[in-house]
């Protein structure tokens, strides 16, 4: 399954969600589905998980999305624990594992191909965990399972799809975070 | 080494319970914690069960930088409550989203193994000497809170914070009371 072309079946349906996503998942979906509701401001690897449980807790009404990493979530799997504990309703949880550290050179991440992200969603108490490997079964699965109530994960094995540009610049920019910040006010 | 110049027996301790009347004044809605000795009894404890307060408890503090400034974009006012060792540990986080990022992470941390009588430069505990010049060298705003006194400026500090999308870090040097 190619991660570009998983989001472009995550598009149509997402319209007035936050959008965290972290890395090349993130550089792919500023082009494929760029809105100003997108978070790109994560800061520190792997801390998207954490901030889409503040977005999520500081914004119940709101539906709050998490594009993260297999990497990036291995730096932070504590927050699996916290955001099971914190039990937000409105947090969907999409880990795109690809077993490398892509940005950083594509070195493999420790425990490749073994670790179970969903197993350990599960034991950290998430209400749901599944895995997408299969494009098509993702585009019969993924509404249900961004019906059911969160947190919830869903694993997409993927692999890199088109070359997207990488612009750094911009989601370390004053102005990103600006239209974040105003979109969210609902203007 | 300097020293303070009231003895053991004169010290004054800050309330926790005043503490936790400061941060609620200054607006904030969340605390955002792992557990610290310093600051378990006087403020951790009271504030869990206190109503007017939601708890997020982490596994690390660095979840609580990124939950603190991602929360601020509606404007939801967060103290991240930790230890010394936990605001170490949060270094870069704090880094990239409390400075680089502009946003307004307030933190509240208890300063383990500081002599009640000592200023934290002058610790024995080289854990706690060098935290002050650290904030130092990241541009952070700190201030000391050690006596009843000092609480008085909770409430200004935090709403500064926020007013001007900074960060800053209160530092726990002797145990609030409970």
């Amino acid at each position: 399954m190619r991660r570009d072309h998983a989001l472009e079946i995550l598009k149509p349906l997402v319209n007035e969600q936050i959008v965290v996503a972290v890395y090349q998942t993130l550089f792919d979906w500023m082009v494929i589905h760029p809105r100003d509701l997108n978070y790109v401001a994560t800061g520190a690897m792997g801390q998207a998980s954490s901030h889409a449980l503040g977005l999520a807790l500081a914004n119940p009404q709101r539906e709050v999305l998490v594009f993260d990493g297999d990497g990036s979530l291995l730096m932070n799997l504590g927050s699996l624990v916290t955001i099971a504990n914190a039990a937000p309703a409105n947090l969907h949880h999409f880990v795109f594992v690809n077993g490398v550290y892509e940005v950083n050179g594509a070195h493999p991440t420790p425990g490749a191909g073994k670790v179970d992200f969903a197993g350990m969603a599960q034991a950290a108490g998430y209400l749901e965990a599944v895995e997408f490997s299969d494009l098509d079964l993702f585009r019969e699965g993924v509404t249900d399972f961004l019906a059911k109530p969160g947190p919830a994960l869903a694993v997409m094995q993927i692999e890199a799809g088109e070359p997207y540009p990488r612009d750094y610049a911009y989601i370390h920019s004053a102005g990103a975070r600006a239209r974040f910040r105003h979109a969210l006010a609902g203007n | 080494m300097t020293t303070r110049t009231d003895t053991p027996s004169e010290l004054q301790y800050p309330s926790g319970s005043d503490i936790i009347t400061a941060i609620k004044a200054a607006g904030v809605e969340f605390v955002v914690s792992v557990p610290d000795i310093v600051t378990s009894d006087g403020l951790l404890w009271p504030l869990s069960t206190d109503p007017e307060l939601k708890l997020v408890r982490v596994c690390k503090e660095d979840e609580g930088v990124s939950i603190c400034g991602a929360m601020s974009y509606n404007n939801t006012r967060a103290l991240l409550l930790m230890q010394q060792t936990g605001l170490m540990d949060s270094l870069n986080a704090i880094r990239a989203i409390g400075m680089d990022y502009q946003l307004p992470i307030c933190m509240m941390v208890g300063l383990q193994g500081k002599e009640a009588a000592l200023k934290p430069e002058d610790s024995a505990s080289y854990g706690v000497r060098i935290i002050e010049p650290i904030l130092r060298a990241m541009d952070i705003p700190s201030r000391l809170i050690e006596t009843p006194g000092d609480i008085a400026h909770i409430r200004e500090d935090i709403e500064q914070a926020y007013r001007n999308s900074t960060t800053f870090c209160f530092l726990i040097g002797r145990s609030p009371t409970p």
